[in-house]
């Protein structure tokens, strides 16, 4: 007879597993696996004797007084959140992205409609260009980081990557806006290199938060196997010599967009 | 109605109902927050507690959850249970507390006996005895002590995970939210506790576990 697993009687005892009906008949038959379930009982059994002590009836209330002198008048009112640091940045640069496309299209003389046009694009596409630049310095830090995490101490098993978590989170958000912009303004190319980053950020932010070094060295080798780090320096820089070159001249061709396109 | 039967009426609507103290809290009277932090503050110092393993410790984690969820009030507003809503902030902040100490504890102390909780860490009581005599079983204080050391040596995840599945019984999709996990790596998260506190614990609880390899044929 086939015995049950340890993660499956865990699994049964916690009430999550699937093939419930399969297991209990097998313990009804099975006198091993029976004992075996009842030893990880007596295991949660023994733990349940520690004791939580009793902060007494009035305990309540006395959280209260301890809290009530510091609560500001009013809660935060649910808008307010939108007002943190890094939801404004990335509002900030889409919110000037459209502004600088809407005044450019007033300032510019009418009658030379191709003119307007393509000058629209250009201080869109320079914008995109600034804030897509900032984002990608920012996720390769994070990835660099990331690929050079270690136990803070020599004893510990596990590595703790939880800031590196909560700022693939955070890249991952602003990742999506930004892609989703860059295939509105047809450069498929960094669209592309936008979509392989936003993969890699969802294993980061989708991982635990801390991990054995095997598990790292897994996230690791995925970073190296879709060479995003290489790809996103290199973005990084292209759009870095875009910026530069359009800093003096606003005339900017799409030969570069077309040619990362083509790649 | 005179004053005193108004207010009895309006203290036991409050009691009644979260919804309603977080609705007039909101609105601006502040005391109906009170209410709430009466009425939760019990089951969130047990969580906390379990959690720390430490009174000093969970008491500060109560007042700072709730003085975050007084700050957050309007994000809540559409949720449908505050309890809960309290409870994963706690126990958000009391990961994050316990992550802080850990790193504080590893700054401050040199390589030595003492693990991040301060307990002596003598290396070989965490060796489970093949044979635990009859008298060490006995020894509650002795198994209390080894109980304490096997959740110390959870990672913060998993006893979070362990806390709230078995004492607190929270549902796999509430432990997920809390560790920001999905749900098929919150339930391995539990499942690792599980199998940690038993290795850790087997020896002290009940008869050694048989030498068979589990999942084999016999």
């Amino acid at each position: 007879m086939k015995h049950m697993t340890e993660l499956e009687l865990i699994a049964y005892r916690e009430g999550v597993v699937e093939l419930r009906a399969t297991i209990s008949e097998h313990l009804a038959a099975c006198h091993e696996c029976r004992e075996e379930l009842e030893r990880i009982e007596a295991v949660l059994a023994a733990l349940d004797t520690l004791p939580v002590p009793d902060p007494g009836a009035d305990y309540g209330r006395h959280v209260w007084q301890q809290i009530a002198p510091r609560l500001p008048e009013r809660p935060e009112a649910w808008w307010q959140a939108w007002f943190q640091p890094r939801r404004l940045a990335v509002i900030g640069a889409l919110a000037a992205l459209i502004v600088a496309a809407f005044v450019a299209g007033r300032i510019t003389k009418p009658g030379s409609g191709k003119d307007n046009i393509a000058s629209t694009e250009q201080v869109r596409e320079r914008i995109l260009i600034v804030a897509v630049g900032e984002h990608l310095g920012h996720s390769e830090r994070m990835l660099v980081e990331l690929s050079n995490a270690a136990p803070s101490d020599p004893r510990q098993k596990e590595v703790n990557i939880s800031a590196e978590r909560g700022r693939a989170e955070d890249l991952l958000q602003e990742n999506r806006l930004y892609r989703q912009t860059a295939l509105q303004e047809g450069d498929t190319g960094l669209a592309s290199t936008l979509d392989e980053l936003e993969r890699v950020l969802l294993d980061v932010a989708h991982s635990p938060e801390e991990v054995t070094p095997k598990q790292l060295e897994a996230i690791r080798q995925k970073i190296e196997t879709r060479g995003i780090l290489f790809k996103v320096r290199v973005v990084g820089k292209e759009l870095q010599q875009r910026q530069e070159a359009a800093r003096p001249a606003p005339v900017q061709n799409d030969s570069t967009k077309k040619e990362r396109n083509k790649v | 109605m005179n004053r005193m039967q108004q207010s009895i009426e309006s203290a036991q609507a409050i009691a009644a109902s979260d919804a309603l103290a977080v609705e007039r809290t909101l609105a601006g009277e502040r005391d109906a927050f009170r209410v709430l932090v009466e009425r939760h503050s019990h089951n969130v110092f047990r969580l906390a507690f379990r959690m720390t393993r430490n009174q000093h410790d969970a008491e500060e984690i109560v007042q700072e959850a709730f003085l975050r969820a007084y700050q957050k009030l309007g994000q809540f507003a559409a949720r449908a249970n505050f309890g809960t809503w309290v409870y994963r902030i706690a126990a958000n902040y009391a990961i994050d507390r316990m992550r802080q100490k850990q790193k504080e504890d590893a700054r401050r102390q040199a390589p030595g006996p003492q693990d991040a909780d301060g307990i002596e860490d003598d290396p070989v009581s965490r060796v489970p005895d093949a044979a635990p005599t009859p008298e060490r079983l006995t020894q509650s204080l002795e198994l209390r002590k080894q109980m304490e050391h096997a959740l110390a040596a959870l990672s913060h995840a998993e006893r979070t995970a362990f806390v709230m599945r078995h004492w607190e019984g929270c549902g796999i999709e509430e432990i997920a939210a809390v560790l920001k996990l999905n749900s098929s790596a919150a339930k391995n998260t539990v499942f690792r506790a599980v199998q940690k506190l038993r290795l850790a614990l087997q020896p002290l609880v009940g008869r050694s576990p048989q030498a068979r390899a589990m999942g084999t044929e016999s």
